[in-house]
């Protein structure tokens, strides 16, 4: 288990190298600069800001600066918001997208991988026709689209919920966002349960559990979950992939001020240091949690770690 | 084995033919192709239709109700502008993205997939991966970088989509090319001295197809999604020309006043990538072999 530990971390590193070294590359090929005003500046000053800021060096330089840097968990300076480090901006918004992600992450898990057995012990009858069909439009209405559907009914025809913002943090106004963040993760694990649920109910050992005469429930819960689970555990990763993403919009809709927000707008004001930030953030994020969902895969399949 | 008169050889079953009937019997499948094929129509002869252009004001019919007595089937948005026809041109840059990201998609994915699966060895192990390491970077991010950093042209946004869509389309690949290479009509193509190249492309690739196009169907939707969530964001397509994110940007800011402007791009979009993952399960359900049960 160690060795195979260790050798999901090795390919961990090249990939956030990677990722750090496109952006990077990315954000310095971009016309267009961060001082870039309507008024242009005298070229001392604009030097000098430039040289503060250590644009002035080479290309290779400043990428060893930035990771050397980043290896002591410093961002750098926003250059938008000249009062605040991207560390502390990163700082303020990401508690708030944590919530909405970690709650819609619960959800999508708890909810689809139920609505996925209940489809599978039901298999080729109404009740597995219902959800694979409501799985299928949850699959195909994007969060974007759903989030506006969302506030229309709820918020303002029904009135029974906020439209956005967090108001005072209480549960009600994270509802909608939450839900829109779920709700295609929940179509996907739910179809992924079922297939796999379907598979594992027709092998040996579940014949036999109940060949003992076990009730189904038993059989469900203590024989057949586990294995039937082993495909939902690897989507856990692009689902995850999927939730950040998607909290980019759903943030945006809502008026949440999460890191999502904070990286559209950097986006749009070219603020370097910041979206670099953000994306370097969130994709160490993704690959450190992809590196333990392996783990955890390989915990529960032992085929995988010998093999 | 003289062929005489009386003995008429039996039909040939191809994998296409089998694949067909398994598929005239999906009902849902069928359905949503059609449907598609209408979509397909009636946005590149539906604005012909309509007396009003995709940029022009009617002045009379700001932010109109959709109704029948004025010709604003679907209404009008906050400049006068008829929906009808700004939803079907919508419609066109969804569907050429689909086309021209997903052929993009697939022509990167289906060489370097086949290539690696085909030479094997060290090649194949570095070549996969960098495709390992490419997959677990979160694209979308550098999408919306790219898109932001080198403005917002519509070439750009079918290569960027295309470009990061290739990763599925190589592993499938290379998984069948690996098996295919050993096949026994491949070893006598190799005796015979044709070029590694050649044997890619013409015993090759040819029997990949069947996968190809059940993941060429099922990336279809996903990048009609990536280009909406783009023009969602503002990043995508640029006015006046549309897309269907780009309307249900507008109409989402629009929802309390006009939610016309948010309802008919919104069923739009999503009746359009339900019925590309029909025909898509459909089309799984045809013709790969492995994955019947789900």
């Amino acid at each position: 288990m160690l060795r195979f530990a260790i050798q999901r971390l090795l390919g961990a590193i090249p990939t956030l190298l990677v990722l750090i070294t496109l952006a990077f590359f990315l954000i310095r090929l971009a016309p267009g600069g961060p001082f870039d005003t309507e008024k242009t500046l005298p070229p001392e000053i604009e030097a000098n800001l430039r040289a503060a800021y250590n644009l002035d060096e080479s290309l290779p330089v400043q990428l060893g600066r930035y990771l050397w840097n980043l290896a002591q968990g410093d961002f750098g300076p926003s250059f938008q918001y000249r009062d605040f480090t991207v560390t502390e901006l990163i700082a303020t918004g990401f508690p708030v997208s944590l919530r909405l992600g970690s709650l819609a992450m619960a959800l999508a898990l708890v909810l689809g991988i139920s609505a996925g057995t209940l489809a599978a012990l039901r298999q080729n009858r109404p009740v597995d026709y219902t959800v694979m069909g409501a799985a299928m439009t949850g699959i195909s209405i994007p969060n974007f689209v759903l989030a506006p559907l969302l506030v229309l009914v709820f918020a303002i025809w029904l009135r029974w919920l906020p439209a956005g913002g967090l108001g005072d943090g209480s549960l009600r106004f994270v509802v909608l966002p939450v839900i829109a963040l779920a709700l295609p993760q929940v179509a996907y694990i739910a179809r992924l349960t079922r297939g796999s649920m379907i598979e594992v109910l027709r092998s040996p050992f579940t014949r036999t559990a109940r060949a003992q005469g076990l009730p189904t429930r038993t059989v469900i819960l203590r024989h057949a979950l586990k294995p039937a689970l082993l495909p939902v555990v690897s989507y856990l990763g692009p689902a995850l992939a999927a939730i950040i993403t998607g909290s980019v919009v759903v943030e945006q809709i809502f008026g949440v001020p999460g890191l999502g927000r904070f990286f559209v707008q950097g986006a749009l004001n070219r603020d370097y240091t910041l979206v670099m930030g953000v994306v370097v953030f969130y994709g160490s994020l993704i690959i450190a949690l992809n590196f333990l969902v392996d783990l955890v895969y390989g915990w529960l399949d032992p085929r995988l770690r010998h093999g | 084995m003289n062929a005489g008169t009386g003995s008429v050889a039996p039909p040939g079953r191809s994998l296409w033919s089998d694949a067909w009937v398994v598929l005239r019997r999906n009902r849902a499948a069928m359905t949503a192709l059609c449907l598609l094929g209408g979509m397909t129509v009636l946005v590149l002869v539906g604005p012909l239709l309509s007396p009003f252009t995709y940029d022009g004001t009617d002045w009379d019919q700001i932010s109109s109700p959709p109704s029948l007595a004025n010709g604003h089937w679907f209404g009008t948005d906050g400049l006068g502008r008829d929906l009808f026809v700004r939803t079907l041109y919508g419609g066109r840059i969804s569907l050429l993205v689909g086309a021209v990201a997903t052929a993009v998609s697939l022509l990167i994915g289906i060489s370097y997939g086949a290539v690696a699966g085909y030479v094997g060895g060290r090649t194949d192990q570095v070549m996969m991966r960098i495709v390992d390491i490419l997959y677990a970077l979160p694209f979308m991010f550098l999408v919306i970088l790219l898109m932001v950093l080198f403005g917002r042209h519509i070439v750009l946004i079918f290569f960027a989509i295309g470009a990061i869509n290739w990763l599925d389309m190589a592993r499938i690949v290379r998984g069948q090319a690996l098996s295919l290479r050993g096949k026994e009509y491949v070893d006598a193509a190799r005796a015979a001295g044709v070029r590694g190249g050649r044997i890619i492309r013409r015993h090759i690739v040819p029997n990949l197809l069947g996968v190809v196009i059940v993941y060429a169907t099922l990336t279809v939707p996903q990048v009609i999604l990536v280009e909406s969530f783009l023009s969602f964001l503002g990043l995508g397509v640029q006015e006046p020309m549309t897309s269907w994110g780009a309307l249900v940007n507008e109409g989402a800011q629009e929802l309390e006043n006009a939610p016309w402007m948010l309802l008919f791009p919104a069923v739009s979009l999503a009746l359009t990538l339900f019925c590309f993952n029909f025909v898509g399960d459909g089309l799984r359900d045809a013709l790969d072999p492995r994955d019947r049960s789900a």
